[in-house]
């Protein structure tokens, strides 16, 4: 059953994807309940501009998408403030400014099939440099977040008496900001730049159907995570599947599963009180 | 008298519209003070200015005897906005943890709460009655029951004076008389210093000790004791209303008058 870990590029694979399984819920969990999911959307398109940018340079693509997605990050925020009533704006410019940018770059791509794999991950490709990035970030990311856990948790339930109980909010705000950029950029190797943000948010939407505190929420959707990618990367090796696509698809049959479950517990306890009470 | 609030000669505005103009008032150590005023006249705004959300284009504000821009003794002054209530119903949040968010000043940045945090969080919930709610979801309580929630998170500081703006909105009749209540205990029992802005005029009689009406004659005090007359209320808001307090003006679970 462990075949699979005697080759070099799985144990990667694996190692990596345990990383990103674990720091794209951490972010999630704030992505989805400040419902800033487009967000994840618009920094991934202008990763995929990094990417581009990192492989017509000849730098490293990951890199590419780390600078294209810190640089849009702290973009939204500027846009934001010449549109204050209407922040959905700042996310389609940046958004649209990434897909134009990643259009025009890849005519200069040479070799496609590199590009290609950045749309919908390449996670048994990678190399030792990006497997270190991704240890140093990922380690940067999970920290930040267990330091800052009550400081992100009164920040996304209420803003306005954050502020007044004297947490930072625009520090944390701007920590968070580059967090998210991080993370989505380095985790295009996995699950590629289309289906990135499916990753922030899949974990998070089945752990709030099951969790009974914010805490409960953090771990549980980390745990999910980490279930989705060893599992999607465990199926994609045997049945020969892409494992970024696989990886999100168990995500929405699981959290089709559990919504379907909950509405048949639930009628079945409601059906148990009116026999009761009869 | 102990001064907890002082504003002088106050103005403020958006764009070319002047919202308040020349206001001044104070609030003592101890006052129940009711704000009242039609929609529009400024009334959340100069909580907001008081709680430094806004900055006033002219005019002085003191928050417990320090000029507003100097302030920094934020913990000891709550505050319950009129959104409270219409947060996101599905945030999985439980009572214990909105709480004790509360308690960042006392836990400090970049650290975890202690044993002695947790057992501030269960007192603010045991005085609003909610000690026994505190594991359950947030979005599972009914509107009465998260504005208690939000009353304890408040009071898990010790605060010394409390703003709250429309605190009573969106929930049902016996649920907004609890929460009249239950302010009016912690004023008279605790000396808590209570800033209220709301249009539920037969609670705030019953009661405030004072009454400040924003209007477009500019600020009015009213003395809660007298009544409202059709003839005032016609003044305050400017046009012509009928007065209908049936059944408000006094409260039977709760002595806030007798008190005072």
């Amino acid at each position: 059953m462990l075949d699979i870990l005697q080759y070099e590029f799985m144990q990667k694979a694996f190692a990596v994807g345990l990383l990103i399984a674990a720091i794209t819920p951490c972010i999630g969990v704030v992505v989805v309940l400040k419902r800033l999911s487009m967000m994840g959307d618009a920094l991934s398109h202008t990763s995929l501009a990094g990417v581009t940018a990192g492989l017509v340079s000849g730098l490293n693509p990951i890199l590419g998408a780390v600078v294209f997605a810190v640089a849009s990050a702290l973009g939204i925020e500027q846009v934001r403030k010449a549109f204050p009533r209407y922040s959905e704006i700042a996310i389609a410019v940046i958004m649209s400014t990434g897909i134009g940018l990643a259009g025009v770059l890849s005519g200069f791509v040479k070799n496609s099939a590199s590009l290609n794999s950045f749309l919908f991950g390449s996670i048994v490709a990678i190399t030792d440099f990006e497997l270190f990035m991704v240890i140093v970030l990922s380690i940067v990311v999970i920290l930040s977040v267990i330091v800052l856990y009550k400081e992100l948790f009164y920040c996304t339930f209420d803003e306005e008496s954050a502020r007044l109980a004297g947490v930072p909010v625009k520090a944390v705000n701007f920590i968070f900001t580059l967090l998210t950029a991080i993370t989505i950029s380095i985790s295009v190797r996995t699950v590629g730049t289309l289906i990135i943000s499916s990753l922030l948010v899949l974990p998070v939407a089945s752990a709030m159907q099951l969790a009974k505190s914010y805490k409960q929420t953090v771990i549980l959707s980390v745990l999910l995570s980490v279930f989705f990618t060893f599992s999607g990367l465990y199926i994609s090796y045997y049945a020969n599947l892409k494992p970024g696509g696989t990886i999100v698809l168990i995500g929405v049959i699981a959290l089709i599963s559990i919504l379907a479950f909950k509405k048949i517990s639930s009628r079945l306890r409601m059906k148990k009180t009116y026999i009761k009470s009869a | 008298m102990d001064k907890l609030i002082e504003v002088r000669n106050l103005n403020f505005g958006y764009s070319d519209k002047l919202i308040l103009r020349d206001i001044s008032l104070y609030v003592n150590r101890g006052d129940f003070l009711g704000i009242i005023g039609a929609n529009g006249s400024g009334k959340s705004t100069l909580l907001k200015l008081m709680l430094r959300t806004l900055t006033p284009i002219s005019g002085h504000i003191s928050l417990l005897g320090q000029n507003i821009k100097d302030f920094k003794r934020w913990s000891k002054i709550g505050y319950i906005s009129q959104k409270a209530t219409s947060f996101n119903g599905s945030f999985p949040a439980t009572v214990e943890e909105v709480v004790q968010a509360n308690l960042f000043s006392d836990i400090g940045l970049f650290k975890y709460p202690k044993k002695i945090h947790k057992e501030m969080v269960y007192h603010a919930l045991e005085r609003v009655e909610m000690h026994n709610y505190a594991k359950r979801l947030m979005g599972n309580l009914s509107g009465g029951q998260q504005q208690r929630v939000f009353l304890a998170r408040v009071l898990v500081n010790s605060p010394e004076l409390i703003f709250l703006d429309e605190p009573t909105s969106g929930i049902d009749a016996r649920s907004e008389e609890a929460v009249y209540c239950l302010l009016a205990r912690l004023n008279h029992e605790l000396g808590l210093t209570v800033v209220m802005v709301t249009h539920d005029l037969g609670a705030i009689m019953a009661h405030s000790n004072r009454l400040i009406c924003l209007g477009e004659n500019g600020l009015l005090e009213h003395d809660p004791s007298h009544g409202l007359t059709r003839d005032v209320v016609t003044q305050i808001y400017g046009y012509d209303i009928n007065l209908h307090l049936s059944g408000s003006g006094h409260c039977k679970n709760c002595t806030r008058k007798e008190g005072k």
